[in-house]
């Protein structure tokens, strides 16, 4: 379970996030919308230690991330994959390479076999074709680097995976790909997922709950039905652009 | 003329600010750099990889400069003491100038350049594309992934180079005082080399080589670790890194000069 409370975090001036409250629950996964900039990439940094509130607590698996020593928080993260925006993949590595890194088990690092078929495995999962391990990231399309990018963050068998807009420069068919991928992966491996994203109709498709950031705390939160539901202005005008898909949706 | 002492006072006073907040996570990033010797089976195959590519990547480049060094140091000692000291000096001056100054920093201030731009870069290219955060969300410490590797390899490899340095600068020295206008014999180059030669002069090259190493290597890898805002802030890194690595080089050259050089 991750549990996130009254989290502020300010760079320079600049308030990113005034007073968080956010929950996910073990094996659901929640998508987190907000405009482009409002900090929810920040917010998910949070949840992995990649930054540290400046005041407020951050829960995964009840301990508490910001003051977790160095040991325990390298194997806390080997719980948690992380999709970067960007694949942020090691471009100096081969796809295959870089997949292997993301195998965090101490006992399996040195079993060749193992990480070889642990790395087909990956990219099986991912939908990408064998061929694609000898490659490098400088050989592949943006939905490929994407799907690499998953591969990398499931290699070490996550109980978390936290999603940053994992559908964002796509075409429409890949971004469709990736959110069947995200389902996929949450049927399949059962873990608990969060989606950073500007896809209201993806965050639809894939999420358990949705959630939006806005003006430095969360606006709503609540079933996708909920969210439909609600009255409030600055829901209503996010979702107005997207108003027509957002009806869809609804039925 | 209160305004303009008032900028002066306040510039100074950012540059002061600035520059402890450098030294104090300069300071925590070495500390992170030891805590990371323990993980010594992920350094250690990285750190032959770098010392490879710092090594006979830069021996071209070191041998050639050191030539010309070695020929410009005969050529303008043969002008300067034609007729007025005994020749064999020429043969003390160059390998003392080779081996105590020219070899060590000439080696180092190219090598800042050559490597020091490079690590920048490659870090603070890392930096901004994640691929560091990415390497931290893997639960792998960047410090014995990434830093370590390069700055073991730097501080190692720089004394080997200046060796090749000075053997290649004095040769050439040789070659150029024996040809030039001082038509110097080896006899007498060799007296002269041997007659001012001290044992520690060799090691004082080889430690100062090593701290050279140290800082071509620490204050990139600095620069490009703590890179932000994107292609122009790796742009910015890559210049901070080559200048505080040339200065470092220069500062330490002094302060190592006044500590280990006897009576200096």
């Amino acid at each position: 379970m991750i549990k996130l409370i009254n989290v502020h975090k300010r760079f320079g001036e600049l308030v990113v996030l005034d007073g968080v409250d956010f929950t996910v629950n073990q094996g659901e996964t929640v998508a987190l919308l907000g405009t482009s900039g409002v900090g929810k990439s920040v917010l998910l940094k949070h949840m992995n230690g990649l930054i540290h509130p400046d005041s407020g607590e951050v829960y995964v698996d009840g301990l508490s991330v910001p003051h977790l020593r160095r040991k325990a928080l390298s194997k806390l993260r080997s719980r948690i994959g992380y999709v970067f925006q960007f694949g942020a993949l090691f471009d100096s590595m081969s796809v295959r390479e870089n997949v292997r890194l993301g195998i965090t088990d101490q006992e399996c690092i040195a079993d060749d076999a193992y990480c070889r078929n642990r790395v087909s495995e990956c990219l099986d999962l991912v939908n990408l074709p064998a061929g694609t391990g000898d490659k490098y990231p400088a050989d592949l399309s943006g939905g490929m680097r994407k799907r690499v990018g998953i591969a990398r963050a499931i290699a070490g068998q996550p109980t978390y995976l936290l999603y940053d807009e994992p559908t964002s420069g796509l075409d429409p068919v890949n971004a469709d790909i990736i959110d069947k991928l995200v389902i996929k992966l949450r049927d399949s491996l059962g873990v608990t997922s969060v989606v950073v994203s500007h896809d209201v109709r993806g965050s639809f498709r894939v999420a358990d709950r949705i959630a939006l950031l806005h003006n430095g705390t969360i606006r709503t939160m609540g079933t996708p039905d909920e969210v439909r539901a609600s009255t409030d202005v600055a829901v209503l005008e996010f979702f107005e652009r997207d108003f027509e898909t957002f009806l869809d949706a609804a039925g | 003329m209160t305004t303009a002492t008032l900028d002066v006072r306040r510039i100074v006073g950012r540059f002061s600010l600035t520059s402890m907040s450098h030294v104090g996570r300069l300071a925590y990033f070495s500390v992170e750099l030891v805590r990371a010797l323990a993980e010594w089976r992920i350094w250690v195959p990285r750190a032959f990889e770098q010392a490879h590519q710092v090594g006979v990547g830069s021996l071209f480049i070191v041998l050639l400069t050191a030539g010309f060094a070695g020929a410009v140091t005969a050529l303008q000692t043969g002008y300067q003491f034609e007729t007025s000291l005994p020749v064999y000096i020429v043969g003390g001056l160059i390998v003392q100038t080779i081996v105590l100054e020219l070899g060590p920093v000439m080696t180092a201030l190219l090598l800042s350049g050559r490597i020091g731009a490079r690590y920048a870069a490659e870090l603070g290219t890392m930096r901004v594309t994640e691929q560091i955060d990415a390497l931290e969300s893997l639960g792998r410490s960047p410090a014995s992934h990434l830093i370590l590797p390069r700055v073991v390899a730097g501080t190692l490899m720089l004394p080997v180079l200046v060796i090749f340095a000075d053997a290649i600068g004095i040769l050439s020295g040789y070659w150029f005082s024996a040809t030039g206008v001082l038509q110097l014999t080896s006899a007498d180059f060799i007296y002269g080399a041997q007659y001012f030669f001290r044992p520690w002069d060799l090691w004082y090259s080889l430690i100062k080589s090593m701290f050279f190493g140290l800082a071509i290597s620490l204050v990139p890898c600095y620069m490009g670790f703590s890179t932000r805002q994107g292609a122009e802030g790796v742009g910015r890194a890559t210049t901070a890194a080559v200048v505080s690595a040339s200065v470092s080089i220069l500062f330490l050259d002094a302060l190592l000069a006044q500590i280990l050089l006897p009576n200096a």
